[in-house]
């Protein structure tokens, strides 16, 4: 059995009725990860015996009829700590590292019964568009194995896409969420910046990154972003903002809405296919009685540039902590202190990595911070502001998630600069703190997914899920499902 | 050729809060290594720090202290550097927006007043503790995380006696706040030092020198006054300072070479992404205004005008916030302002160092000690009683009972005095023809005669009075 044809409510209410235990549909969800592993390498670590017993242990105290996550399949991005489970962050650095913590998104997922069946595969720290920077694996794409599954949460969506398990988080610091979403053909939302606690999460660029939900449909992704939302005390950047349930007014429509259809992103680079994909949603979205107009953001262009000297500044910082010295991988025969630096971290970085230590660093350092970190950070105040003009007279703005769709394995590791303008469109909500969501918007020739990207105010979710809810109602393409072929 | 002198001092004062800046592992010093510790100390993967609100007050508090602007929305920066005590390889501090600026404090050098301005102050994380043993070396992350505030003075210190008294009068400020201990013996307080010459009338400041290992406000004082007359000779001998760390070498007073510095470190600083700015309303501040203690300048005022002490005496009391506090009650319930500052500073001190302990752990109170003096007052008990009494104060007994119950009530009353008296003179006619013929000394063996029938309790002043006039008669 997988989950392709099944949402979070078909498999509670089939647990409710007795159809299947929780230890059966744990049991069988482990069983087809498994399998699918050799053709997508989705995972890290599978923790099968943890998962079965906490499956027993939701059966033994029945399963909750108001609680549609009990007993739910789940995957984890392996940069969340998981107690006493290995966390690596698709990192060498991290190769041994089993916390003796859970994040706070875990320990709401747990708390409400969701089972974790396992760690996801990532581009290392997070830091990649495919997850080739992994140093674990290499996971393909379930549509054609022969394509990356994106990334950095390209584990998570491949696990998803392939029917493993019902949702999986990823984390999102310039579009590793919706980026992976779009290339897998399926539904990823990176919530408003504050909306979920990056307690426990491992952070790549703290001001950007942000947990969220992926899922085969929008309301499955609105019912997981219900479970993990809402203020802790553990990390002062999330906010006390009332979490609405998601899913309420989501059937509500989009008649009346004004979305805005930035021009920039429609532009040069983007391809033609994923730009008629996009056309043709704001059609649809037309028909459905929304307004949907071309705007501008002018300086979202430099969201790209500002990007990469904030997020790498701020990594260069935050992955100063592994030296080596209190947990994870410590190089042998150091002879001095700043050798034991020098040689764990040159051995247990990859080059991915090293490359945005340096970035950052360099950015960071006292002949440059004016030229690059302060110019981008002002770039960044550009950007939020593009967005606020706009949002003053539209609700939503609706963009393609990334300019192609899923490349070719070992297609773009020799030019990161390529990579990074895959970024381009997912960047600058993440420069704003906006949330932003892609669902599948169409197929190229060659049969591979096409994302639309839908961006709201701060703190507005509802109005994602509401236009993102009505377009999977009009469509099919979140119906169709990958067919684990294509490798070379 | 003159010289003038400036000197910069860098204070650090450890804030006495119940856990740590950013993690609620406790403040507490003594334990075994690392006990109290958390993975926000370990700087573990995914953990946030948390500020605690308890430091922003009493960095609010210090600010005030100081006559310092107050920052409203300060954020805290991220100071860049690899190190074992510092697993997350930054310290958290201010950078970019101290806690505070442009404050200012009072300094008195040989009766003469100056204020000494001060730069910025803000608040920040120590750090923990290496130390090195025969094959390895051990890290201990107890320290890791207790708030600590820095203050930056201008460059107004013009000698070492000057910045010794800033010293003095910042120690005292911040002590009288609450916030610290301001120890300098148990690191709750730590001095850095720069010093430069330059000839007078020069504009530019000469090249500055560090000072380390300056462990008491003497140190300093004596570290400067050795480096200012090294720099002036120097200079006179046509050398250049070049910019360097000395180290205070406490045996022979002198300072010693440690490196030469080239450039200044790079801690690649930027703003804390995992802590919002802090937003310090104007009412946060007045309630923090409102339960603001009196400082010891303005106590001492009180003490020299309204209470007639001694500029010496006013300064001793004013030492501690303890001690003022102790010695306000002790006015407030009536105690004669004079014997209770003596009492205080004779007395009390000396029990204190004998026995090795805070006033606050004693049987001593306010309250016993005013009864104590107001006995003396009223003539009740001698001085030299008062002794026996304060022993019996210090263990914890109530001081009239005692007098009571160990019959020390002086005699003071005429009606029972002059009839001994009366006895005494009869008894010594010598005596009296003595005094007549001027010898004074015959007074004070009738005296001592009467103490001895009286064994001891007569008021030595009655007594002399009635004498007196009994012998004049």
């Amino acid at each position: 059995m997988n989950f392709l044809d099944k949402s979070i409510a078909d498999i509670h209410t089939a647990l409710v009725n007795g159809d299947i235990t929780a230890e059966q549909l744990t049991v069988e969800a482990i069983q087809n990860a498994k399998e699918n592993e050799d053709k997508i390498s989705a995972f890290i670590t599978i923790n099968e015996e943890q998962a079965i017993a906490e499956a027993k242990k939701i059966d033994e105290a029945g399963i909750d009829s108001n609680n549609l996550l009990s007993g739910i399949p789940v995957a984890l991005k392996d940069n969340l700590l998981t107690k006493d489970i290995l966390t690596t962050a698709g990192s060498k650095m991290l190769y041994n590292f089993k916390p003796i913590i859970d994040a706070t998104v875990v320990q709401k997922l747990n708390k409400l019964g969701a089972i974790s069946i396992g760690k996801t595969n990532m581009d290392e720290f997070a830091m990649g568009g495919s997850t080739e920077t992994s140093a674990m694996k290499i996971t393909k794409n379930p549509w054609n194995l022969s394509k990356v599954p994106g990334g950095s949460s390209g584990g998570s969506a491949a696990a998803v896409a392939a029917g493993d398990v019902l949702s999986a988080l990823g984390s999102d610091t310039g579009g590793s969420i919706r980026q992976p979403a779009a290339f897998n053909g399926i539904v990823g939302m990176k919530p408003t910046y504050g909306r979920v606690s990056r307690w426990g999460l491992i952070a790549f660029a703290s001001s950007f990154d942000q947990v969220g939900p992926l899922t085969r449909n929008v309301y499955d992704n609105a019912l997981v972003l219900n479970a993990i939302s809402g203020r802790d005390e553990h990390d002062m950047t999330s906010s006390d903002q009332e979490v609405p349930d998601f899913t309420k007014d989501i059937k509500a429509g989009v008649k009346g809405m004004k979305i805005g259809l930035p021009k920039e992103y429609l532009g040069e680079g983007i391809d033609e296919e994923v730009k008629q994909a996009i056309l043709k949603a704001a059609d649809i979205y037309r028909k459905l009685g929304a307004e949907v107009e071309e705007v501008s953001l002018p300086h979202n262009k430099y969201g790209v540039a500002a990007y990469y000297i904030i997020a790498p500044s701020e990594a260069s910082s935050n992955l100063q902590r592994f030296d080596g010295i209190r947990y994870g991988y410590r190089a042998k025969d150091a002879k001095n202190l700043e050798k034991l630096y020098v040689k764990s971290r040159s051995e247990g970085f990859g080059d991915e990595v090293k490359r945005r230590i340096m970035l950052g660093t360099y950015s960071l350092s006292a002949g440059s911070y004016d030229a690059y970190f302060k110019k981008a950070a002002e770039i960044r105040t550009l950007i939020i502001n593009d967005f606020k003009k706009v949002f003053k007279d539209y609700d939503l703005i609706m963009t393609p998630t990334t300019p192609t769709p899923a490349f070719g394995i070992g297609e773009e590791n020799d030019d990161p600069l390529t990579m990074y303008m895959n970024d381009a469109l997912t960047i600058p909500a993440n420069m704003a703190g906006l949330p932003g969501m892609s669902v599948p918007a169409g197929f190229s020739k060659d049969g591979m997914p096409i994302g639309m990207q839908l961006l709201a105010r701060h703190f507005d979710e509802t109005s994602i899920y509401k236009a993102g809810y009505a377009f999977e109602q009009n469509t099919d393409f979140h119906k169709q499902t990958p067919k684990m072929g294509g490798a070379k | 050729m003159n010289f003038e002198t400036t000197i910069g001092l860098e204070v650090h004062v450890e804030l006495k809060t119940n856990s740590k800046i950013f993690s609620p592992s406790p403040v507490e010093y003594g334990d075994e290594p690392n006990k109290n510790t958390n993975v926000i100390d370990w700087g573990y993967p995914g953990v946030l720090p948390t500020t605690n609100k308890g430091v922003v007050k009493s960095g609010i508090m210090a600010a005030l202290a100081l006559h310092a602007e107050i920052e409203r929305h300060p954020h805290f920066d991220r100071k860049n550097y690899f190190y074992p005590d510092n697993p997350k390889a930054y310290q958290i501090t201010q950078h970019d927006t101290p806690d505070a600026h442009d404050g200012w404090i009072e300094i008195e050098v040989d009766g003469q007043k100056k204020k000494i301005g001060i730069e910025e102050m803000h608040i920040e994380e120590d750090a923990g503790k290496n130390t090195h043993g025969n094959k390895f070396s051990y890290v201990d992350l107890n320290r890791q995380g207790t708030p600590l505030i820095e203050i930056v003075s201008k460059p107004d210190i013009a000698s070492p006696d000057e910045a010794y008294a800033y010293l003095e009068a910042l120690r005292q400020r911040l002590l009288f706040t609450g916030i610290s201990d301001v120890k300098m013996e148990e690191g709750s307080m730590r001095v850095d030092v720069n010093i430069s010459i330059r000839p007078y009338g020069q504009k530019e400041f000469g090249t500055k020198v560090e000072l380390k290992n300056l462990n008491s406000f003497n140190y300093v004082r004596k570290g400067l006054a050795y480096e200012e007359k090294r720099q002036q000779q120097v200079l006179m001998s046509g050398g250049k300072i070049q910019q360097e760390t000395r180290r205070f070498d406490e045996t022979n007073g002198t300072t010693i070479l440690m490196r030469v510095k080239e450039g200044a470190d790079d801690y690649r600083y930027f703003p804390e992404p995992d802590l919002p700015a802090l937003n310090i309303s104007d009412d946060w501040i007045n309630e923090i205004h409102e339960e603001f203690p009196e400082m010891p300048g303005s106590r001492r005022d009180r003490y020299i005008n309204k209470l007639g002490l001694t500029d010496y005496d006013a300064m001793v009391i004013t030492q501690t916030k303890q001690m003022s506090d102790f010695y306000d009650k002790m006015i407030e319930l009536g105690a004669d302002a004079k014997m209770a500052s003596n009492y205080l500073q004779v007395n009390v001190n000396e029990y204190l160092n004998s026995k090795q302990v805070d006033l606050d752990d004693t049987e001593i109170t306010p309250e016993n000690l005013t009864t104590m003096i107001k006995l003396i007052s009223d003539g009740t008990i001698s001085s030299k009683m008062a002794k026996k009494v304060f022993k019996a104060i210090t263990e914890g007994k109530e001081p009239k009972q005692f007098v009571h119950e160990n019959g020390m009530v002086q005699l003071s009353d005429p009606k029972e005095l002059q009839p001994i008296i009366d006895q005494i003179l009869s008894d010594n006619p010598q005596s009296i023809e003595d005094f007549h013929n001027g010898k004074d000394r015959a007074i004070g063996f009738l005296v001592g005669q009467i103490m001895k029938q009286t064994r001891g309790k007569a008021n030595p002043q009655v007594v002399n009075k009635l004498l007196m006039q009994s012998i004049n008669k």
